[in-house]
């Protein structure tokens, strides 16, 4: 879509997925995260860094916290943004992904966030536009911006990510939280245990370079316990993953006793309270859960700010001498 | 060149290095056909050029009739010309499914219209492919049919399967199946194991195959009626069938080119191209496949050949039907992938492409012998092609192999007496049913 006029653009960069990232990527964007946090401390938020650019945000599963952080991340750079969901537009009247994508391509938009119940749609969209795409969630795939700022929530909280130990417990089949973040904990010298019923930890797993438990005493050793979502909606219909919620409860919900003194408590939210995480942690001092959605504003700032910017790694001066720019 | 006309008609020379496995040729010979018949087999001096006998792959969706916009029986057939292929069968899984002597009939009757190569009907074992009720089988055989099978779906009773196997025995056509479990294989996506564990791909596991594999060498066994197993992919299922073959049983199988050449690695990229059913798997099976068709245990190559159209293939790995075509490029990517690294031998691979799947369905294998029908494949080895999506002759272009340089080409074939390939164009003629 750019006309011959530009000069060369060079090579697009996108954040489909972990595996995408480096060691020193995701460290620049935590350090560019670190510094815009500064900025939401004052009286003005708003950055001029992105003046000029367009951030389309395509939605086509529901979203509040992922949605309204890229939109507010995007305006907080002064980027222009527009956010498309799925219902209610034409994909009601039966558009493909790829000729939505394409609509919005015309737009000429530099970064497009999609969000798609099936894994891929990122990648097709990557395919089939010139715009840097980022994976806001595609399925039981990927969701790369979570696992940066849970990052950027651990680092700030615990003043470390290196030898950190994070148990994800619960729901990992279907969660792209926990593909993710179990990559991103390798990335920056963590390390995970997944923690589960046999039938919600699929096969292999440990390949991504984790722990596997079934057992919930295994938590106790973790410095965060990371508790994940029963995911329902992905379930098929009479496929019995565990026998009942009580079940699950019983045997794998983070209760106050399975708490340790000192550990710190994630999810991804939403929460289903009284399920996999009881109330009185969900409403403890332990919990981070809304540290975790202030740092997906500044992850996200971080993460448009890393792709339209920097070319070659910039250094962090940079993104902390941005209000003059 | 290494083939002339002498002017004598209809008559065609050919020189190379004939490879005709079965008959244990490997010699530079010299063959004259002459009103579709080789009249003449004599010593000739050396040249590049090989010559083999033709293809005949025994899986392949010609989509007809109902998704024409996909394939016909004439892009189809054109594509199998290219590929070397001197007959195919086509799937029954078309809309309407091939299940009455009526659709059948109006299928047998295009073909002789349409088909530039030999072309076979399979027709249906269940009506609709339901898996519920048996076909007509008699009357399917008197009408042509070349087999039965449900492909695309499994018969899931086995009380049904042990039914199909007895009174398929009235026609003496073979049974061939395609072996999935569906409630191990429900939602799967991609081969159970690390990849699949990475990406949050629902998981189709090796056991969706093998347990069906299993318990249909078993319902063979106890009828003593022969099957076929279509597209096999695990290792556990290739171990059951050689271990029921040693017992006796008559179970022959195929293997597609893409599960030869590629593992679940593949899937990584998410591109729809990598997606069938069965999925590519590990490593481990990929090569428990390859030894199984170098001894023998598997002895045909299938491509199971699947157009799709573009507008199908071109949403998120997850949305994607499963399939991708095969009959244009089967030949140069073993040759590339298997043969040319040394682990498949040339002779090996031409007898799996031809008298193998020939066999296993009982048709007239391909012979270089002189009063034999000449069905025989011209193959230049020196050349190098890159695959494109405006390559193809078939309707689709969801090649798993687009943007590869592959090796070896067909550049030369001759079904059933006629030359229906040649100088990179298809030769259009009319053409019969396959010959049993």
């Amino acid at each position: 879509m750019r006309s011959e006029l530009h000069p060369p653009a060079p090579p697009r960069r996108h954040l489909l997925s972990v595996r995408d990232l480096t060691r020193e990527d995701v460290e620049r964007i935590l350090d560019t995260a670190r510094a815009l946090a500064g900025s939401l401390d004052r009286e003005v938020k708003k950055l001029p860094t992105l003046r000029g650019r367009t951030v389309v945000n395509l939605f086509y599963e529901s979203s509040t916290r992922t949605l309204a952080s890229f939109e507010l991340a995007a305006k907080r750079l002064s980027a222009d943004t527009m956010s498309l969901r799925a219902a209610g537009s034409s994909v009601d009247k039966g558009e493909s992904l790829k000729d939505t994508a394409l609509t919005l391509a015309a737009y000429d938009p530099d970064v497009i966030v999609v969000r798609h119940p099936a894994i891929g749609a990122p990648q097709l969209v990557a395919r089939c536009t010139e715009a840097h795409v980022v994976n806001a969630g595609d399925g039981k795939h990927q969701h790369p911006t979570q696992a940066l700022l849970d990052l950027h929530t651990m680092a700030e909280r615990l003043g470390r990510l290196e030898g950190l130990q994070v148990a994800i417990v619960g729901d990992i089949l279907h969660s792209r939280v926990a593909r993710s973040l179990v990559q991103a904990l390798g990335l920056v010298g963590a390390r995970a245990t997944l923690v589960g019923p046999p039938t919600l930890l699929p096969r292999g797993i440990e390949s991504l370079g984790c722990d596997v438990s079934t057992d919930i005493a295994t938590i106790a050793d973790a410095d965060v316990v990371y508790v994940l979502r029963m995911q329902r909606e992905r379930m098929a219909p009479g496929a019995s993953f565990v026998p009942s919620l009580r079940e699950y409860t019983a045997l794998y919900g983070i209760t106050p006793e399975r708490v340790r003194s000192g550990q710190v408590v994630m999810h991804p939210g939403p929460m289903n309270r009284g399920v996999e995480i009881d109330p009185r942690v969900a409403d403890s001092g332990a919990a981070l859960v809304t540290h975790q959605v202030r740092s997906g504003l500044v992850v996200r700032m971080a993460v448009l700010y890393d792709l339209l910017t920097v070319s070659s790694p910039a250094p962090v001066a940079v993104a902390a001498g941005m209000e003059t720019a | 060149m290494l083939v002339l006309r002498d002017g004598r008609g209809d008559s065609l020379i050919l020189e190379g290095r004939v490879v005709a496995p079965t008959q244990r040729i490997d010699e530079f010979l010299k063959l004259t056909i002459a009103e579709g018949l080789l009249t003449r087999i004599e010593p000739s001096g050396s040249s590049r050029a090989v010559i083999a006998p033709a293809f005949v792959d025994p899986h392949v969706h010609l989509r007809t009739p109902g998704r024409e916009d996909e394939e016909t029986i004439r892009s189809g057939t054109e594509a199998a010309a290219a590929g070397g292929y001197c007959a195919i069968l086509a799937m029954p899984n078309t809309d309407p499914v091939v299940d009455t002597a009526a659709v059948l009939g109006a299928l047998v009757e295009r073909a002789r219209a349409e088909a530039v190569v030999p072309t076979g009907f399979m027709a249906a074992i269940s009506k609709g492919q339901r898996g519920e009720e048996l076909t007509e089988m008699a009357e399917l055989a008197a009408a042509g049919a070349s087999a039965f099978t449900d492909d695309g779906r499994p018969v899931v009773s086995a009380g049904l399967l042990r039914r199909a196997l007895q009174y398929s025995g009235l026609t003496g056509l073979p049974l061939a199946l395609h072996c999935e479990e569906p409630e191990l294989s429900r939602d799967g996506q991609a081969h159970e194991g690390v990849v699949s564990a990475e990406l949050g791909l629902g998981a189709y596991p090796s056991a969706a195959e093998s347990v069906m594999v299993g318990r249909d060498l078993a319902i063979a066994a106890n009828e003593d009626r022969p099957i076929h197993l279509m597209h096999l992919s695990a290792r556990e299922s290739v171990d059951l069938l050689r271990r029921a073959q040693a017992e006796g049983v008559r179970a022959s199988a195929e293997v597609t080119p893409h599960h030869l050449c590629r593992t679940d690695e593949a899937v990584r990229s998410l591109d729809p191209n990598v997606k069938m059913n069965p999925p590519l798997r590990s490593e481990d099976d990929r090569l428990a496949l390859l030894g199984a068709l170098r001894d023998g245990t598997i002895g045909a190559v299938a491509t199971d050949h699947a157009p799709h159209a573009r507008q199908e293939k071109d949403v998120p790995f997850e949305e994607a039907p499963f399939g991708v075509i095969g009959l244009e490029t089967a030949f140069s990517a073993l040759y590339t992938h298997l043969v040319l690294p040394g682990a498949l031998r040339l002779e090996t691979l031409l007898e799996r492409m031809s008298a193998g799947p020939a066999r296993a369905f009982g048709l007239v294998e391909p012979r270089i012998e002189v009063g034999a029908r000449a069905n025989v494949v011209v193959l230049d080895l020196d050349a190098e092609w890159p695959v494109t999506e405006d390559g193809f002759r078939s309707l689709s272009a969801n090649s798993w192999l687009l943007g590869e340089t592959l090796h070896g080409r067909v550049v030369r074939t001759i079904a059933d007496g006629r030359e229906v390939f040649a100088g990179g164009q298809v030769l259009h003629s009319h053409t019969q049913q396959v010959e049993r």
